[in-house]
């Protein structure tokens, strides 16, 4: 009679075993394993944790492996995992002044202390194909002194805070409320604000942060320090009454700097924007400070002229499990809605039609 | 029924009856009783994060979750169909997780969640109709800011939407909305009553069936409690009327149903069946008790 298209469970069953061979590929080549992409992959990693909400290497790494690189569906697949975890408390608020620091950068002073720390970077690295990389073979790491200590490195916006020239960030108390558990509501608060960027899609963040460099809602960053390493969180059980180390995690802090604001000369103060993320993720965190000082604009009374600045646009779209889900979802069956506008669009110009004609026999 | 009982049914190791926890369960019953309660309301939810993409489904699957007993029969319909691939799917989801037993016949359902559609067969009383919803704000089209829409609800301000339906006339001669065609749900709340055609419309009024809304990714859920008044935006001169077609169902022979249109050749030669599949079997089946 006709087929349509309509699948039974065998079609999707059958998908679903064709996916798997093809993210298998060549079964001559040793299967990939997940302690593999844990270790040679950790950009990779990061960013699945970081937006997948869920601070954990090896279900990061499983979710990679299983989404045969796909890194968005990686994201979503430690999201739906995430989601069925029990709460058993928040964390005391990361200390990062304390970090074990791998990397940290000024960019708004020459020297500071505990100085520049370069770390590992792709800065200054100038982007040939290395093709020593196609052969395989051990890459001989830096030399090391083993004597090297890294001196207490305080953090800079302190220095601008200390002389008042910067607005300091002051903890109400108020409990944080949890956006994966409450829905959003508009005004957002800045710790709303904040977790929503924490989780949002790094090239949606990145692009609205360069679109208020280019001047939609400029705001004038400077880099003020970007540090990663390793911070340990601690947690206060209630039956305890006093807080206990977890354990220690990676993250990637940024503070800009950016535009002074203030009622009269002598007020003026710089203003700034933060990013957090897990991991080894500069790129992230910078696109989330610039963006959440965008958002600051009712904060300081700034007009609102660029897509960066309106919170319900930035907060609406910037979860890439939200925005891949709907549009992907134009993939399933419409055609009982195209059926209806079919037919509304044939009887509109069906009389569209039979008018002139009906109007030239009257004339 | 109570958690404990309900787990001895769940197929699926590791996760609780119909997945979500029974917290979260709890949770959307509570978002739901207000909804019921204030009809066609955009309750506000905390929607979780589900194993299927956003947009397939998720607020649909959360609020039958949360309704679903050990006793329950689903019925689950794409675009009317229960074999289109992302109803079979969801099917699948709570015959795993809860071990539901589930039906194509919407006369032996009691939980029936669609993408679409409502059933050509009437309801009744025992049945609850969920709908997956994926832009749940009637208003959104003409303002895109839920702060706006949410003011222009409670102030009962709809003036904007019969200027659209209004502009519609002004440019096309009718009013070009077809699916999603907005509702006055009790007298007071402007309501989509999800993409179904509009040919559908008239099925939400005075439904002996309680009929709930979820939409995952927007976080909200509302509904329409049984014999609820459901009044479709009209105009006087321009009255609220549903889609005709001049062909009948090709394998049934229906003249009533909404159908489906199919290209059948390289010639573009069309062919009209059923969107509903259970409705027209069932009249099929009833065509060949008459010839026996």
């Amino acid at each position: 009679m006709y087929v349509a298209v309509k699948g039974g469970e065998r079609a999707i069953d059958n998908a679903h075993l064709l996916l798997a061979k093809k993210r298998r590929g060549d079964t001559s080549i040793p299967e990939l394993s997940v302690e593999q992409v844990r270790e040679q992959m950790p950009l990779a990693v990061a960013r699945v944790m970081s937006e997948g909400s869920l601070y954990d290497p090896q279900l990061a790494a499983l979710a990679i492996k299983q989404a045969a690189g796909d890194l968005m569906e990686a994201i979503f697949l430690l999201r739906a995992y995430r989601t069925t975890l029990p709460r058993f408390g928040a964390s005391a608020a990361l200390d990062t002044t304390q970090m074990q620091l791998t990397r940290r950068i000024s960019a708004t002073f020459k020297d500071l202390p505990g100085g520049q720390l370069l770390g590992p970077t792709f800065d200054y690295s100038h982007r040939l194909l290395d093709f020593a990389l196609l052969a395989e073979g051990e890459q001989p790491g830096p030399q090391v002194d083993p004597q090297a200590e890294l001196s207490p490195c305080p953090r800079v916006l302190d220095f601008l805070a200390d002389e008042g020239l910067m607005a300091r960030e002051v903890d109400d108390g108020a409990a944080v409320p949890d956006i994966t558990r409450e829905p959003l509501d508009f005004p957002a608060s800045r710790a709303q604000r904040l977790q929503a960027l924490a989780r949002g899609d790094e090239g949606f963040l990145l692009a609205l942060g360069y679109s208020t460099q280019r001047g939609y809602g400029r705001n004038h960053p400077f880099a003020g320090e970007i540090r990663i390493g390793e911070v340990e969180v601690w947690l206060e059980p209630e039956e305890l009454g006093f807080a206990v180390p977890l354990g220690d995690i990676e993250v990637t802090e940024c503070e800009m700097v950016n535009q002074f604001v203030g009622e009269s000369a002598e007020q003026a103060q710089f203003t700034r924007g933060y990013g957090l993320a897990f991991g080894y993720a500069e790129r992230k965190a910078m696109g989330m400070a610039l963006v959440d000082r965008s958002l600051r604009a009712a904060e300081y009374n700034e007009e609102v002229e660029g897509p960066a600045q309106q919170e319900e646009f930035v907060l609406m779209h910037c979860d890439n499990v939200e925005a891949a889900g709907f549009v992907s979802h134009l993939k399933l069956p419409h055609y009982v809605d195209f059926q209806s506008e079919l037919e509304l669009i044939r009887k509109l110009r069906k009389q569209a039609s039979e008018q002139p004609a009906a109007e030239e026999q009257r004339a | 029924m109570n958690a404990q009982a309900q787990t001895q049914y769940a197929t699926e190791v590791g996760y609780n009856f119909a997945y979500l926890d029974e917290q979260t369960k709890r949770m959307i019953r509570r978002g739901l009783l207000k909804a019921v309660a204030v009809p066609g309301y955009q309750v506000p939810f905390g929607g979780r994060e589900m194993p299927l993409p956003y947009g397939w489904g998720t607020g649909g699957m959360q609020l039958t979750a949360a309704i679903l007993g050990a006793e329950d029969v689903l019925k689950v319909i794409d675009q009317g169909a229960d074999d289109t691939t992302n109803a079979v799917s969801i099917r699948r989801f709570f015959a795993r997780t809860a071990g539901v037993k589930t039906t194509t016949r919407t006369p032996e359902a009691t939980v029936i969640q669609t993408r679409h559609r409502i059933p050509e067969t009437p309801l009744n009383g025992d049945q609850i109709m969920v709908y997956q919803v994926p832009i749940p704000e009637p208003l959104r089209f003409i303002e895109s800011s839920e702060t706006e829409t949410r003011t222009m609800h409670a102030l009962e301000d709809y003036g904007v939407m019969h200027v659209k339906l209004y502009e519609d006339i002004a440019t096309f001669g009718h009013i070009a909305t077809s699916y999603a065609y907005p509702v006055t749900v009790d007298e007071r709340y402007v309501m989509d009553p999800s993409p179904i055609p509009k040919f559908d419309n008239p099925k939400l009024h005075m439904s002996p069936a309680l009929m709930l809304f979820g939409a995952g990714r927007e976080k909200r859920l509302y509904a329409v409690p049984p014999y609820t008044q459901v009044v479709s935006l009209d105009f006087e001169d321009h009255p609220f009327e549903i889609q005709r077609w001049d062909e009948c169902c090709a394998l049934c022979g229906s003249q009533d149903s909404y159908l489906d249109e199919l290209i059948v050749d390289d010639a573009g030669s069309k062919r009209f069946v059923c969107s509903d599949t259970d409705y027209c079997m069932q009249r099929r089946d009833l065509e060949e008790e008459g010839e026996q």
